[in-house]
């Protein structure tokens, strides 16, 4: 696509005048569905998304079910107000494509052996949409299990990274995506590096995509760091506190 | 169970899921999983240290049956010779006839027990695949007839019931009420309506501050306050 647009200007600072290796302010809040098990927010630059967690609980249809394992599926939503033209609403490629990496991301981390026959469901719902939904949704999805009690080998953070204007940049945002050259889309466990979620759209030499990433890895630790602020703050937990975990403990 | 409690205990820090845990000479317990050199916490919980071992005491989460557990569990199918018990769990547990305290034929289920009843049950057993059998053929099981059904994660259970069930009897004390809490995290509740609303009140506070200390303290004075009429 052709754009007069300066994406990135002299001085190197972006259209909201962040640098190339900056993220969008980003707030995480855990526990904001009374009716799901667990469930998180997330704002993310002009991205606004809900994910919530139900189960694990028993499996419909009962032949999706897996003796040994539970599955964990996902379903990613963009609402028809959540982008500038209306959407039209329901599942599209698009968003089949997406629940279906999400839902292999989280799959990687659940303990899906303790709990064979039923299904972990994860509902995205993106109420505002400025491109990178599909990390800060596996963020939120991630943080929503957490809150849920599922037992997890860590949490997942996401953030994307990508080449606008002959430059590497992190997390771009809906111009930059419209009129840049590529993005990556990244999950990460910042526990074991381990490299969960891993797309890309357009052209970059090896030396921009290893640079992209090396961008996106540092920005998940980041990401990881507020995820777990948000679960702490969720459990009311001042620093320091003393907290008692049975009955033998208790005053 | 800890033997003696240690003088001064060790801060208890809340921790996440893949959170690296302190744990010199102790062995994984619930809720901890290693990678060969570390140990790390597989829920959102509660460290705890027992018997030499490293749990995780889970905040949240599913109920998940354990064999010999007592839990109230909800009629959700009639079947003819069989009901479909609803344990609060991923797993629906099947009640078979033969294991009711009751003499059934074939077809008469719908007699005895509909959908919608409570009942006090035991897991009878639990295999590989998580196939559940509930059991009503032990002393104390049976169907709970009027009353009231609480809710809060099994987790808390411990809570509720107290160290050699201090909190249950606080709570049968002071509010007058029979409490039956089943494992799985349903609480019965049957007395006086004011006593009842003041139970869950106090139930209601052990779920919120299950993980803070000074409980019981917090609850005496929840029931002293006595009945006061708040529906919620």
């Amino acid at each position: 696509m052709e754009t007069d647009l300066k994406l990135i200007d002299e001085n190197g600072r972006r259209l909201d005048g962040r640098r190339p290796d900056e993220l969008r302010p980003l707030r995480i809040e855990a526990g904001v569905l009374r009716r799901a098990d667990g469930s998180a927010y997330v704002e993310w630059g002009l991205n606004k998304i809900y994910a919530a967690v139900y189960g694990p609980r028993e499996c419909h249809p009962r032949h999706l079910q897996n003796p040994q394992r539970a599955l964990v599926q996902c379903r990613y939503n963009m609402a028809s107000f959540s982008v500038g033209d209306r959407k039209r609403p329901g599942p599209d490629r698009r968003s089949q494509e997406i629940s279906k990496i999400i839902s292999e991301a989280l799959e990687h981390v659940v303990f899906t052996e303790f709990f064979p026959r039923t299904s972990i469901d994860v509902y995205i719902e993106v109420v505002e949409a400025n491109a990178g939904t599909r990390c800060a949704g596996l963020t939120a999805a991630s943080v929503a299990l957490a809150d849920a009690g599922v037992p997890m080998k860590g949490l997942v953070a996401s953030c994307a990274a990508g080449k606008v204007a002959n430059t590497v940049v992190l997390d771009l945002t809906k111009e930059e995506d419209n009129f840049g050259q590529a993005d990556i889309p990244f999950g990460l466990v910042p526990r074991t590096g381990e490299i969960v979620l891993l797309q890309m759209d357009g052209d970059l030499s090896i030396e921009e995509f290893t640079q992209g990433v090396e961008m996106a890895t540092r920005a998940c630790h980041q990401i990881h760091e507020l995820q777990k602020e948000a679960l702490r703050r969720r459990y009311g937990v001042a620093a320091g506190e003393q907290l008692a975990a049975g009955p033998e403990e208790a005053a | 169970m800890s033997e003696t409690a240690p003088a001064r205990p060790a801060a208890r820090e809340l921790v996440l899921p893949g959170e690296a845990l302190e744990a010199k000479g102790l062995r994984p317990g619930a809720g901890v999983f290693s990678d060969g050199r570390q140990l790390y916490a597989s829920v959102l919980g509660i460290r705890s240290v027992r018997n030499n071992a490293l749990h995780i005491v889970p905040l949240v989460g599913r109920y998940i049956p354990v064999p010999g557990d007592e839990v109230i569990g909800k009629i959700i199918d009639v079947m003819s010779s069989s009901w479909l018990v609803d344990i609060h769990s991923p797993y629906p547990a099947p009640l078979h006839t033969d294991e009711v305290p009751w003499r059934v034929e074939f077809g008469e289920t719908h007699k005895f027990m509909q959908v919608g009843d409570a009942i006090l049950c035991r897991v009878a057993s639990v295999d590989e695949v998580k196939r559940v059998r509930v059991t009503m053929q032990d002393y104390g099981l049976r169907k709970l007839q009027g009353g009231l059904l609480v809710e809060i994660p099994h987790s808390k259970v411990p809570r509720v019931i107290g160290k050699n069930g201090s909190m249950i009897g606080l709570l049968k004390t002071g509010t007058q009420c029979r409490i039956i809490v089943g494992q799985n995290g349903r609480i019965w509740l049957d007395g006086e309506l004011d006593h009842v609303l003041l139970a869950v009140q106090a139930i209601r506070l052990i779920e919120a501050e299950a993980h803070r200390l000074g409980l019981t303290e917090k609850v005496k004075a929840l029931l002293a306050a006595g009945p006061a009429p708040t529906p919620r």
